[in-house]
């Protein structure tokens, strides 16, 4: 019997609350496609007890947001039974969950939270960036041996991008370099790496180079080739969606400044979400999370400042 | 000795002698532990906290007797019972309390997180209700695997009003997932009477609002604990689904080691001490010509034995070593 199922809030015949699962109802039936009640706490309990007793969950958690409801069972339990036991069990599950704004939802539908789990030992945190990533990446989460946080961005649902046919595993832990270049390293993560690859390209014809280092497992990260990168040009912008205080481009600009290419640093800088609460109005909502303008600007002025 | 294995009186619910001793030998020994554990504390030989099941020796073995080997359960804060009721071996839990290496957890869980997956116990839990939406989902993956066992997963009153409980009841439910959720009500949550708690007289009435079956028993008493779990167990393996299980019974020590137990009365514990599980095993053994004064002494004395037995093995136990502090985050 095959040990994956997959579990959540209207995954069935609904297909997900963003179209994810579609059809897996109809091609795998109701016994490895499984809606729950609406019970967040309880789904990422029925993942971890599974998970402890050789079944391999993939669980929904509708909306990242809502995962506040699951923080017990991940941060408490699953996380840390390996470790509180000794090292006797193992709790492979993965649960994805859609992040971000950009959807007109407002602040309980909108969040982006990645970093309260990448705080968390015993938690893996994967953010794919591009559809190929997102199929390799989820493919290696499934088979990780841990509870593996896979956070999924909604606007990325709408892009399109090659996708290697068959089974394929992009392992997890492995940063990579999504554009080459010489001037202007961006770290970006998830949607922002999209937007960092965009303004990349604007900025070419400007001949402003810029590397895009995408880390797409947060945790536990990959480090040599966002340090390589700052050591190769000097200057490093860190874009990420979620807020700044308390958020990943913190733990960025810390392993950055430990390494070796801190000597290589010339200018620093971030940009991510001001520090409040998704608004519902479209134009606010537009300016709280760093756009395609404001990472050229932001990559275009430490390129000119730091000359 | 005196009976033959199969011939004990209807009101020990089929057991036979001989496991009525088991029975016997395991709620003694969850005692003995028990004290020794304190005394342990007392002389700085142990860290932390602990929380004691003195007086609840009979929910944990009449609970456990009811399964088999390959069953599960899941514990609370309050495990050190359960542990040993489903199989564990005194030493390796007394190890795992003076945190060494050769403890069930390679002493990095403790008290509160005493586990021996090989005899099926998943656990102790250090959060209320913490192991109750686990077993949900261990009871999903039985019934997909279609393994012949069940999970039982137990925790106290103070639970029964955590939001998780309630998840997890209504889904084992929906499901008819092979749970028995095992309600050790023993009247206070640290300091919170039960009776101010919640307005219902018996914690097992929320069964109904989940459409399972529900049932309150004297938890005080092993045999009817056995009887009520082997129902539940049985309703479970066929395909029926959860039952909630509560068992009246009373912790004679405080909460854990900070407690000052303003909150009740000595003459409330001396009331529930009179209803000792212990004795009143003991006494109806003696009453049916199955316990003779000699043969209890003699399992006292056997007990007595394991505990020095597992002290000694735990004080001489290696220390884990410090340069393997990062193993076990991750797989």
């Amino acid at each position: 019997m095959t040990r994956v199922f997959l579990v959540g809030e209207d995954v069935g015949v609904y297909g997900g609350a963003f179209g994810v699962s579609d059809g897996l109802f109809q091609k795998y039936g109701p016994e490895r496609v499984l809606d729950t009640p609406i019970s967040e706490a309880g789904i990422a309990g029925l993942a971890t007890g599974a998970a402890l007793t050789g079944m391999r969950p993939i669980a929904e958690i509708q909306f990242m947001d809502f995962i506040t409801l699951s923080m017990e069972q991940l941060v408490l339990q699953a996380a840390k039974l390996r470790f509180m036991l000794g090292g006797k069990v193992t709790v492979p599950f993965v649960l994805r969950t859609p992040a971000g704004a950009g959807t007109g939802a407002a602040a309980q539908h909108s969040e982006s939270l990645e970093n309260w789990f990448v705080h968390v030992p015993g938690l893996k945190v994967v953010m794919p960036s591009t559809a190929a990533d997102a199929k390799g990446l989820l493919l290696a989460a499934i088979e990780d041996p841990n509870p593996v946080i896979f956070v999924e961005h909604k606007l990325l649902y709408r892009t399109k991008g090659p996708v290697p046919e068959g089974y394929y595993l992009t392992p997890l832990s492995r940063s990579e370099v999504k554009r080459p270049g010489k001037d202007v390293t961006i770290v970006a993560t998830s949607l922002m790496v999209a937007r960092a690859l965009e303004a990349a390209t604007q900025l070419a014809s400007e001949g402003i180079d810029v590397e895009v280092v995408d880390p797409r497992t947060l945790k536990p990260l990959d480090p040599d080739p966002i340090i390589e990168s700052v050591c190769k040009t000097g200057r490093v912008l860190i874009v990420h969606e979620a807020v700044k205080t308390g958020g990943f481009g913190g733990e960025l600009a810390a392993v950055i400044a430990e390494s070796e290419a801190f000597d290589f640093l010339d200018a620093p800088s971030g940009g991510w979400r001001v520090d409040i609460p998704v608004p519902y109005n479209r134009d606010l909502e537009r300016r709280m999370v760093p756009q395609v303008e404001n990472i050229v600007d932001a990559a275009r002025r430490l390129v000119k400042e730091a000359r | 000795m005196t009976a033959p294995a199969t011939s004990t009186p209807v009101e020990f619910a089929g057991l036979s002698r001989e496991q009525l001793m088991v029975m016997l030998h395991q709620m003694l020994l969850i005692r003995a532990f028990e004290e020794s554990a304190e005394q342990l504390y007392f002389q700085g030989l142990i860290h932390g906290t602990m929380h004691l099941s003195i007086g609840q020796e009979a929910t944990a073995v009449g609970a456990c007797a009811a399964l088999r080997p390959e069953d599960y359960i899941l514990s609370t804060h309050r495990g050190h019972g359960h542990c040993i009721a489903k199989g564990a071996e005194a030493g390796y839990m007394m190890a795992e309390f003076f945190g060494k290496e050769t403890g069930y957890c390679r002493g990095r869980g403790g008290s509160m997180h005493m586990a021996d997956v090989e005899t099926g116990n998943l656990g102790a839990n250090g959060i209320v209700a913490g192991g109750v939406p686990m077993a949900a989902g261990v009871g999903l993956s039985l019934k997909m695997q279609k393994l012949d066992r069940v999970i039982m997963v137990f925790f106290g009153d103070g639970a029964a009003n955590e939001g998780a409980f309630h998840e997890s009841l209504n889904m084992a439910s929906i499901w008819d997932l092979p749970v028995i959720y095992f309600c050790e009500n023993n009247q206070y949550a640290m300091s919170m009477a039960i009776g101010k708690a919640a307005r219902i007289e018996n914690l097992s009435e929320r069964a109904a609002g989940y459409g399972v079956n529900g049932v309150t028993v004297d938890g005080n008493d092993v045999i009817a604990v056995y009887e009520a779990t082997c129902t539940a167990v049985e309703h479970a393996r066929s395909g029926g689904g959860p039952t909630l299980i509560e068992a009246k019974t009373y912790r004679w020590k405080g909460h854990s080691k900070s407690d000052k137990q303003r909150y009740r009365t000595k003459e409330e514990v001396k009331e529930w001490q009179e209803r000792d599980p212990i004795g009143r095993l003991v006494e109806r053994m003696q009453r049916a010509g199955l316990l003779d004064e000699s043969g209890f002494t003699q399992l006292q004395a056997k007990v007595d034995q394991e505990i020095v037995d597992a002290i000694e093995y735990a004080k001489s136990a290696p220390e884990p070593d410090p340069a393997t502090i990062l193993e076990g985050v991750y797989a």
